[in-house]
């Protein structure tokens, strides 16, 4: 069994599956550039700039569901929090977008408007280096990946469990949330970040700039997936979830389940964060209800509805959802909020393996074997 | 505390008479902290070892010797404090007052229990206690000895001797046609006896275990006391069972435990006729 890494990564995933890959990345990254440059706004084939938008920022929360799936589905531990995460990438990659605005905003100011309104002479310290793209792009991976580092050690050490944790990171959110809504943390408050000009130096309308931003989500999504599915079927994948299944044993068989949990979590914080950095400049606003509690637990929805511990579940569950989501809070705006709860209900009561195992059921003729 | 790659080698046949002392004897003795010491025969030294749960007393000035190589039965009345006294031993309860070392000079009631687990003490719990969604195959290859350490096991490859290894054992514990089913799917006395073949490729030095037998066939049974056997030795083993017959099968000293201490301790024809042991089963 000696394979080297390369080989293992092209085995992680089978045939069918590196074919669908394909398939999703020809259409992602060939086929809606094309239907929406060259094809005309009045054809039936065209792709519309609100739906690159739309389906790119569905493939943000894909992320968001895929890292998700990682803890919860594979490693047994729910976070209601991974909206903080993903709002803190958001965040570090809109400093950047704020300062690419330069001296376009409506006070003519080098600094962001917000400051200006407030009376701020110069930038905070912690806004230093944010015109520079590199320093942000690094900002997007090690904040939110040393907030989660931080606070895991803690939770994961005192073996902090089940409904506890979750409720620990619901509460950690929803005090990051009242930090970013006070003006003096300077954030821009309530109002968050808005109101960008550019990105990388293009004009961050300009269909180019949106395509490319597309693509760039539809890649990262594409890799995380291969790498996520390469991680759950090497070795650790496998003790992370004989963790979920068994820590005691894990423990006394000699594995340390404090740094196993804490490897996953904090690379699914980071997977969230680079995901809300794409996130911000395709929907054009970051605000602290980013971190609302409501966000979060919308996040365990997807993945449950998905299905968990399968990866491609929470991919599914992140776009039936939000599709969902978009089509009824335009229909019936006042009744999303029941229909979520009814349809999160509905799963768990029915589907505990999610649309996946639905599927997976149907697909299997009753007699067979498995 | 760093236990992680302090293996004794007391497992090489030529070292495993458990005296450890003849190379030491004469000119005086070395102590390296973290490694197995048994130069005093003793693998496991349990000494005045209270512990209480919410003013119940669940362990009582408990003292216990364990010599290397001893294959040792605990028996005693339910709530006598077995499997506290496990836990004890495995980190997973800290005692109140007492001392507990493992060889001459590993304090166990220092480490955490990974690494309880790497410096030598393997454990079987009461409860056959496996992973369910894993293969056969699978729990032994996460059992394994080998580095447990995050970086290794995203990049570790089994190598064909761990493979032969494993399927030895597989063998070994006569589950080599089921090495790829899920272990949920197991019966009790086979997982019970994966439990085991989990405990052997860790290749402990101090093995504890919790009703092993619970469960199985008398066949099972009878070949379970035969591979324990076969292990003592080369192995210490400590062994809480109810099943007198199987403890008679083993052979060993009998310790019997009541209200969290030892009450006596001998062979199990003598231990049977001792009219308080008899009191103490008969007398609830």
């Amino acid at each position: 069994m000696h394979k080297p890494l390369t080989l293992r990564f092209l085995t992680a995933l089978d045939g069918k599956s590196w074919l669908a890959l394909g398939l999703f990345l020809a259409v992602t990254l060939v086929a809606v550039p094309l239907l929406h440059l060259y094809v005309a706004p009045e054809s039936a084939f065209h792709v519309s700039a609100y739906a690159i938008t739309l389906f790119g920022k569905i493939m943000c929360y894909a992320i968001v569901a895929v890292a998700m799936d990682l803890i919860w589905g594979y490693g047994g531990i729910l976070s209601l929090g991974h909206g903080l995460f993903f709002a803190l990438g958001g965040y570090a990659f809109g400093m950047y977008l704020m300062r690419q605005i330069g001296r376009d905003g409506s006070y003519q100011s080098d600094l962001p408007d917000f400051m200006v309104f407030l009376d701020w002479k110069e930038l905070p310290w912690y806004w230093s280096g944010s015109d520079s793209l590199w320093w942000v792009a690094l900002l997007v991976v090690v904040v939110p990946a040393l907030v989660a580092f931080v606070f895991g050690y803690f939770a994961f050490r005192s073996r902090i469990k089940g409904v506890y944790f979750s409720i620990i990171t619901q509460a950690l959110t929803y005090a990051a949330m009242l930090l970013f809504f006070r003006n003096e943390t300077g954030f821009g408050g309530n109002n968050g970040f808005t109101d960008f000009k550019r990105v990388f130096g293009y004009t961050i309308t300009s269909p180019d700039t949106r395509l490319t931003l597309f693509g760039l989500t539809a890649l990262l999504l594409a890799l995380t997936l291969v790498f996520a599915r390469w991680l759950v079927t090497s070795k650790f994948g496998r003790v992370l979830t004989a963790i979920r299944d068994a820590e005691s044993r894990v423990m006394f068989i000699g594995y340390d389940p404090l740094w196993y949990k804490l490897f996953v979590w904090t690379l699914s914080a980071i997977l969230c964060g680079i995901a809300g950095a794409l996130y911000v400049p395709q929907v054009g606003i970051i605000n602290p209800s980013e971190m609302s509690t409501a966000n979060s637990i919308e996040i365990a929805i997807w993945v449950a509805v998905g299905g968990r511990g399968t990866l491609i579940g929470p991919v599914i569950g992140a776009f039936v959802v939000n599709l969902a989501k978009s089509w009824f809070t335009v229909s019936f705006p006042e009744y999303w909020l029941f229909f979520l709860g009814l349809l999160f209900i509905v799963v768990t009561l029915l589907l505990p393996q999610g649309l996946v195992g639905l599927w997976k059921k149907l697909a299997v003729k009753p007699g067979a074997t498995r | 505390m760093n236990a992680r790659n302090s293996y004794p080698s007391l497992l090489d046949p030529d070292e495993s008479d458990g005296s450890g002392g003849d190379s030491s004897g004469q000119q005086g003795h070395r102590i390296i902290p973290g490694e197995l010491d048994l130069s005093h025969k003793v693998i496991l030294y349990l000494d005045d070892i209270n512990v209480s749960f919410d003013g119940f007393k669940a362990l009582n000035n408990l003292c216990l010797t364990i010599d290397a190589g001893e294959l040792r039965c605990i028996i005693g009345p339910n709530g006598a404090g077995k499997t506290t006294m496990m836990d004890v031993i495995t980190g997973k309860t800290r005692p109140d007052s007492g001392t507990a070392f493992f060889g001459q000079s590993i304090d166990l009631t220092r480490l955490s229990e990974p690494e309880i687990a790497h410096a030598g003490i393997g454990r079987k719990f009461q409860k056959p206690t496996i992973f369910e969604q894993h293969s056969v195959f699978e729990n032994l290859e996460l059992a394994m000895k080998t580095d447990k350490r995050v970086w290794r096991s995203l990049f570790a490859c089994l190598r064909d001797e761990q493979r032969d290894r494993i399927t030895a054992t597989l063998r070994q514990i006569r589950l080599d046609a089921q090495a790829d089913r899920p272990a949920g799917l197991l019966s009790h006395g086979q997982k019970q006896w994966l439990e085991i073949g989990m405990l052997l490729v860790q290749e402990p030095q101090l093995l504890l275990l919790d009703e092993p037998v619970a469960g199985m066939t008398d066949d099972e049974t009878m070949r379970t006391a035969e591979l324990f056997v076969s292990l003592a030795g080369k192995h210490s083993l400590v062994v809480v069972e109810h099943d007198m017959a199987f403890v008679g099968q083993l052979g060993g000293l009998v310790t019997v435990l009541h209200e969290g201490s030892v009450l006596t301790e001998g062979p199990l024809s003598v231990v049977q006729e001792d009219p308080r042991v008899i009191e103490v089963y008969l007398g609830r």
